[in-house]
């Protein structure tokens, strides 16, 4: 009875110590709100702008500080557009932030796997994950820096409005700063000290902690952004901050950017960890090497892709919350102006997913398993460039007036209709979930299933796959093209919906199907060379999608700093034409490409050690000779 | 090459492809609205409501959710005036509006006041309008500026415009956001050429037959219809023609005027 009782009550002292120090931290960071709200100026703290406390808060708020009203000359001039020095340096810190923010996220979940299975190679390529990761955290505090010196530099009176309404709480965010700093260093340094027995425990606990203060930091972060998007505690009229600084952090769009960010960090730091194990297995000189890589390699596009599945799905909630919010902003980004940039987002999506696929296909090459189902991949490979090719049909394009006449109307006959949402919906579905079944083959190709109703469970699981696919089709097409606008966007749950029934059931029904499986050799490194530009692609892709749609979502707020509240006065107060959009967005990707390249190469230089110098004895004996 | 010069041809390659696809897209800016000073003294009737269609398009996009997508009843395909006097009628109207202006300042103004069937926030079952209040942030719309829509909406329909001129005082002056005026063209031979007339119509040297022809357009049509389909080219479309002549909303009234009385002249001149 002891010899079970001991062992539990070392595991429950584990989670307590982990539990503890996770309240602990929870506690600091509540208390750090608390007293950022506390120490409002005046009462400003008990003031909230329910509709039925309206008249006496506005009453309250014109006793307080408006927000400025900006004219050309408030904005200093440095000879350079000020946008565009900000634009940069923001995205570069976005990039890193996401970064080291993400990696250490499923570095712990490798950890754990590595900790639970026993084998080595798990905790040996989270280490080396967060060597990629530890080197970006310096350069994203150096660009974070920046950023702060350049906005206060070129939009004094807005960060002056906007230190106003957040207060002390970045003094908050600075101490989180300095708690992820020593977390991420006594993580990362004390990864072999710490590395097995009960020690491994304190080690996955500073994981969780580093994650927590990590994610902290970054709903923090974006409490800004969203308060600059859909300002909450403050007054409409005059601007002034009326509420505490949880109702200033609490806008309606704060939850779901904060989501999406999340997710998209994970997908992110996975492709630019992918990108590393690709290089390094283009570099490798030994089969082990290459054997070790390949593996990191495919384990990175797991991660990215398991990732960046939901994240359409995270991205759907944010598009409509900013719809609740404001349905005018929404328009202008989905029809207006701006809607055009996701014909660009649509290239872009695309090419992550034939990407993905090109990867899962290439590697099924490393088991013999997988001859069953190669013949699958030219459909697959069909439906995505179809997908594709929908997707970017424009609705209607700019064209000449002869040939408006032969086209019979602004939109083309034919394809006109596959310019609008529904049949876009429809192909990115589908997208999905073709890239799903790539997956699902991947895994399989190296399986032998033996359980006695595999015949049944492949009939069930195809049956869900033409279910969904039908349904998907069907929602799309009769929601979309025959009822009233207004029933359109709900045609997007069944089919989010039905993609997900497809993910999840697939996981299940596979993880049952798996019991007792006979698993063939995998042979890690035998995989082709061109594959691992894949590995490259998608980066490169996400990064430049990240840059895109960060744009799109600091425009809606078109002239506007403060949405509705400061106006933007500056002389770059307009929408850039989509070529401007498309330079500076080439430019912050291949900037990080090349800060990224130098984090690689100081990476492997941590591993590289000189050889001593031999000194040849004769000639030293000569040269001392003479 | 070696694995650094490879990936890097790959990834620049790659990055520059993407920046290639927006050089195909159509290239726009969306300028912010500028201040101006509209001189009162000097507006007539059909400056005013000129305004007002400008506004309706441009500072305080009505247009943006008000069309034929559905998203909001579009203004442009029913009478105005006549739909205003039902929505009064309508037994859950409890504004207090009596007049067809009157309901379209009410709308404008607090537009949660009576939302039409169908077009509520989700969620609401038609209590509460999702469009912000025209004369708040962000359109910001000044009174002359609601009235200005007011008529342009009502001259639209054919309807009698009911709301008043601005009074003009000795430099009375209304601040109002719209686009800054161009400089305006000397003649109206520039005029043409500014606006790219004789691209498809014959006139000047012109004898561009995709759209009607202009030289003897005062023939068929009178100075009023000419101004109509220059402001508004879908109001009246010649036999054999598709719309697809575009709007100006940079052209200056004075453009418009001295290319009505150039089009009006030049028949004078051939009869």
């Amino acid at each position: 009875m002891m010899m079970f009782a001991i062992p539990i009550r070392i595991s429950l002292a584990r989670h307590l110590g982990t539990l503890l120090a996770t309240a602990a931290l929870i506690g600091f960071v509540c208390f750090g709100f608390a007293a950022t709200a506390s120490a409002q100026p005046g009462d400003r703290g008990t003031l909230i702008v329910f509709a039925d406390e309206q008249g006496a808060a506005s009453t309250n708020a014109a006793s307080l500080l408006p927000a400025p009203v900006l004219q050309r000359d408030d904005y200093p001039n440095i000879g350079v557009s000020s946008r565009s020095i900000v634009w940069v340096i923001a995205q570069m810190h976005l990039f890193f932030g996401a970064l080291v923010l993400a990696v250490p996220i499923f570095v712990l979940v490798i950890e754990i796997i590595g900790f639970r299975t026993g084998d080595d190679r798990y905790d040996d390529m989270a280490h080396e994950f967060m060597k990629v990761s530890l080197t970006a955290y310096a350069i994203t505090a150096l660009f974070g820096g920046t950023l702060a010196l350049a906005l206060f530099l070129l939009y004094p009176q807005l960060m002056s409005y906007l230190t106003r309404a957040f207060g002390s709480q970045v003094l908050v965010y600075a101490g989180l700063f300095f708690l992820e700093s020593m977390l991420l260093y006594i993580y990362y340094y004390g990864w072999n000290a710490l590395r097995y027995g009960n020690r491994k425990w304190v080690h996955l606990t500073l994981g969780l902690l580093l994650n927590a203060v990590g994610t902290t930091l970054l709903v923090v972060a974006n409490s800004w952004t969203t308060f600059m998007m859909a300002p909450s505690g403050v007054d409409p009229e005059t601007g002034a901050i009326v509420g505490n600084i949880w109702e200033v952090m609490k806008g309606p769009l704060w939850n779901p950017l904060n989501l999406h960010r999340l997710i998209a960090n994970v997908a992110f730091g996975g492709a630019v960890v992918g990108a590393y194990a690709a290089f390094k297995f283009l570099s490798a000189t030994t089969p082990e090497e290459k054997a070790h890589y390949d593996w990191m390699g495919y384990s990175s596009n797991f991660i990215a892709i398991l990732a960046f599945l939901p994240l359409p799905f995270a991205g759907y909630w944010l598009t409509a919350e900013i719809y609740a919010y404001s349905q005018q902003m929404g328009i202008l980004a989905m029809g207006g102006i701006l809607a055009w940039l996701f014909v660009i987002q649509a290239v872009l999506i695309c090419t992550i997913l034939l990407a993905a696929n090109y990867y899962l296909w290439s590697g099924m090459a490393r088991s013999e398993g997988s001859e069953r189902y190669r013949w699958a991949i030219k459909y697959i490979a069909t439906v995505l460039i179809l997908g594709f090719l929908v997707w970017v049909t424009p609705h209607n394009v700019i064209y000449t007036a002869a040939e408006a006449v032969k086209l019979g109307g602004g939109n083309h006959p034919v394809l006109g209709p596959l310019g609008i949402m529904p049949a876009k919906n429809i192909a990115v579905f589908l997208m999905l979930i073709c890239t799903f079944l790539s997956f699902q083959l991947y895994r399989r190709a190296d399986k032998v299933i033996a359980v006695s109703w595999q015949n049944w469970g492949n009939a069930l699981m195809a049956s869900i796959y033409i279910v969904a696919i039908l349904n998907i089709i069907f929602a799309g097409v009769y929601y979309g093209y025959f009822t009233n606008t207004v029933y359109k966007v709900g045609s997007s749950v069944i089919q989010v919906m039905s993609t997900l029934v497809v993910i999840v059931a697939g996981v299940l029904i596979d993880s049952l199907m798996f019991r007792g499986a006979r698993t063939l050799h995998v042979s890690w490194g035998r995989v082709a060379d061109r594959s691992q530009y894949a590995l490259f692609a998608l980066p490169i892709t996400f990064t430049w999608l990240m840059a895109l749609m960060g744009y799109v979502r600091s425009s809606v707020r078109t002239h506007w700093h403060v949405y509705t509240v400061v106006r933007d006065n500056s002389a770059d107060n307009f929408i850039p034409t989509l070529q401007t959009v498309g330079n500076m967005v080439t430019l912050v990707t291949l900037l990080f490409l090349a800060f990224l390249l130098f984090i690689f190469w100081i990476a492997n230089l941590s591993g590289t050690r000189q050889l001593p110098i031999t000194v040849d004895a004769d000639a030293a004996g000569a040269r001392v000779g003479t | 090459m070696n694995v650094l010069s490879r990936t890097l041809l790959f990834s620049v390659a790659l990055v520059l492809a993407f920046s290639g696809v927006t050089y195909m897209l159509p290239q726009m800016e969306g300028p912010a609205p500028k201040q101006q000073v509209i001189n009162v003294g000097e507006l007539t009737m059909e400056s005013f409501v000129a305004l007002g269609k400008e506004l309706y398009a441009g500072k305080g996009a009505c247009a943006l959710c008000h069309n034929e997508l559905g998203r909001a009843p579009d203004m442009l395909a029913f009478n105005v005036t006549e739909v205003s006097l039902q929505r009064i009628a309508d037994p859950r109207y409890e504004g207090s509006a009596v007049d067809a202006e009157g309901y379209l300042r009410e709308s404008m103004l607090r537009p949660t006041e009576f939302v039409v069937a169908g077009f509520g926030t989700k969620g609401s079952n038609d209590s509460e309008s999702p469009m912000p209040a025209i004369d708040k942030a962000p359109a910001q719309l000044s009174a002359l500026e609601i009235d200005a829509i007011i008529a342009f909406l009502q001259e639209k329909d054919g309807e009698p415009i009911s709301v008043p001129l601005p009074v003009a005082t000795a430099e009375t002056t209304a601040a109002a956001e719209s686009l800054p005026p161009p400089a305006a063209s000397q003649g109206p031979e520039e005029v043409l050429t500014r606006y790219g007339c004789a691209a498809c119509h014959s006139i000047l040297a012109s004898e561009a037959t995709l759209g009607p022809d202009l030289n003897d357009i005062a023939a068929r049509q009178s100075a009023a219809e000419i101004r109509e389909s220059i402001v508004n080219p879908a109001a009246v479309v010649g036999d054999g023609f598709i719309v697809m002549m575009p709007e100006f909303p940079d052209m200056t009234i004075a453009e418009l005027e001295m290319i009505v009385a150039y089009l009006t002249a030049a028949a004078d001149d051939q009869t």
